[in-house]
């Protein structure tokens, strides 16, 4: 199919979720899609990724339209170059802030019409699939039960699901890619995977600052830059919940304990809970 | 040094950064020149209550109240490779 669109060369399949396919060919990417994933919800956000409102924003797909391929949706991309995976303190923070500042900032006006960020749903599924009922499991259950109601936030454009996977480089710009959990919601999600991390002690605080920072610089509205705490604290514990989730799942799949990364997320899931108790 | 205005004899102190010289007999005082801004600017800095955390350096913005008390950073110099695996993974999985 790659081939179809240009691609020439090998073909060769990027490591990924186990239920989203990426195929490589040259300058082409096919991305079968999750079966779980609704395709009319995918056509929307297709098409809003393609909007002009996020040229340079978001990356752009070469076919319009999503394709099917037996029972999967398909979607076709242009080619760019990933964040190096070896070296956390070179990874492009600011420049992904500054993207999510602008595409949080983008009038939902000039966008055609979306369905709901994923965040809140692929929180709430990872925690259903997480397998076993150790101490760890009851921990991660209990901080998600402890997760307070969101207050009413302005609904604003958002990714869904942000980290450093969802950065390309085009030439001699940072592009953001992906557009399965995109719509309209809490933009502040967006930025809660950083926060958790840096709140479980993962994420060194001169990384996370060079972040906030540059998202609190470029005016994105998400968060009070007097306290932007005020606004990350639930989505944070919500994305800490999902992170310590998926390492269970890992950790469980892979027959093997907790390593100290992990462990570390359900030690932030058991203060979580604290704080409801104390 | 003279008192300007009694001659009785004048000590030197310095407190925070600015000379004072005081009078021993009179108790009056004498500022060089640009003390008197000095003291004034200090005096405002004290009443004013404290800024808001600089929006640039680490660390600003603070912490949640579940916040690891004792951060291991597993992304930089720090960890160990295997620690410092699992967390690059992390960073760029879903």
């Amino acid at each position: 199919m790659a081939g179809a669109y240009g691609g020439t060369g090998e073909p060769v399949t990027h490591p990924t979720r186990s239920d989203v396919v990426v195929v490589r060919r040259g300058e082409v990417v096919v991305k079968a899609h999750s079966v779980r994933d609704d395709p009319d919800l995918l056509r929307m956000r297709l098409r809003a990724a393609n909007a002009p409102a996020l040229t340079g924003l978001l990356l752009t797909s070469l076919d319009p339209e999503v394709r099917t391929v037996g029972d999967r949706a398909v979607t076709v991309w242009p080619t760019g170059v990933p964040v190096g995976r070896d070296d956390p303190d070179a990874a492009p923070w600011e420049e992904g802030a500054r993207l999510l500042a602008r595409l949080h900032a983008v009038p939902l006006t000039m966008m055609p019409p979306l369905p709901e960020a994923a965040g809140p749903a692929r929180m709430a599924r990872a925690v259903e699939a997480m397998p076993g009922h150790g101490a760890a499991q009851r921990t991660v259950r209990r901080a998600y039960a402890a997760l307070p109601d969101p207050e009413p936030v302005p609904r604003l454009l958002t990714h869904g699901d942000w980290h450093l996977g969802q950065l390309v480089r085009r030439g001699d710009r940072w592009l953001l890619i992906d557009v399965d959990d995109l719509g309209t919601g809490d933009p502040a999600w967006d930025l809660a995977r950083p926060a958790a991390w840096f709140a479980a002690g993962l994420l060194e605080p001169e990384l996370w600052s060079r972040f906030l920072d540059s998202y609190l610089a470029s005016g994105g509205p998400a968060l009070d830059p007097a306290d932007p705490w005020a606004r990350l604290d639930l989505p944070a514990r919500a994305l800490t919940v999902q992170l310590a989730a998926v390492a269970i799942g890992h950790a469980e799949a892979e027959e093997r304990e907790l390593d100290e990364v992990e462990q570390s997320l359900i030690q932030s899931c058991g203060r979580i809970v604290g704080l409801r108790q104390g | 040094m003279q008192c300007p205005k009694c001659r009785g004899s004048m000590r030197t102190y310095e407190r925070n950064g600015v000379h004072i010289e005081q009078c021993e007999n009179c108790r009056g005082i004498f500022l060089d020149y640009g003390e008197l801004e000095t003291l004034t600017r200090m005096e405002s800095q004290y009443h004013t209550p404290p800024a808001a955390p600089p929006a640039h350096g680490a660390p600003a913005h603070g912490a949640p109240a579940w916040g690891a008390p004792a951060p291991h950073y597993g992304g930089g110099h720090y960890g160990h490779r295997r620690k410092k695996d699992s967390f690059l993974g992390m960073l760029f999985s879903s």
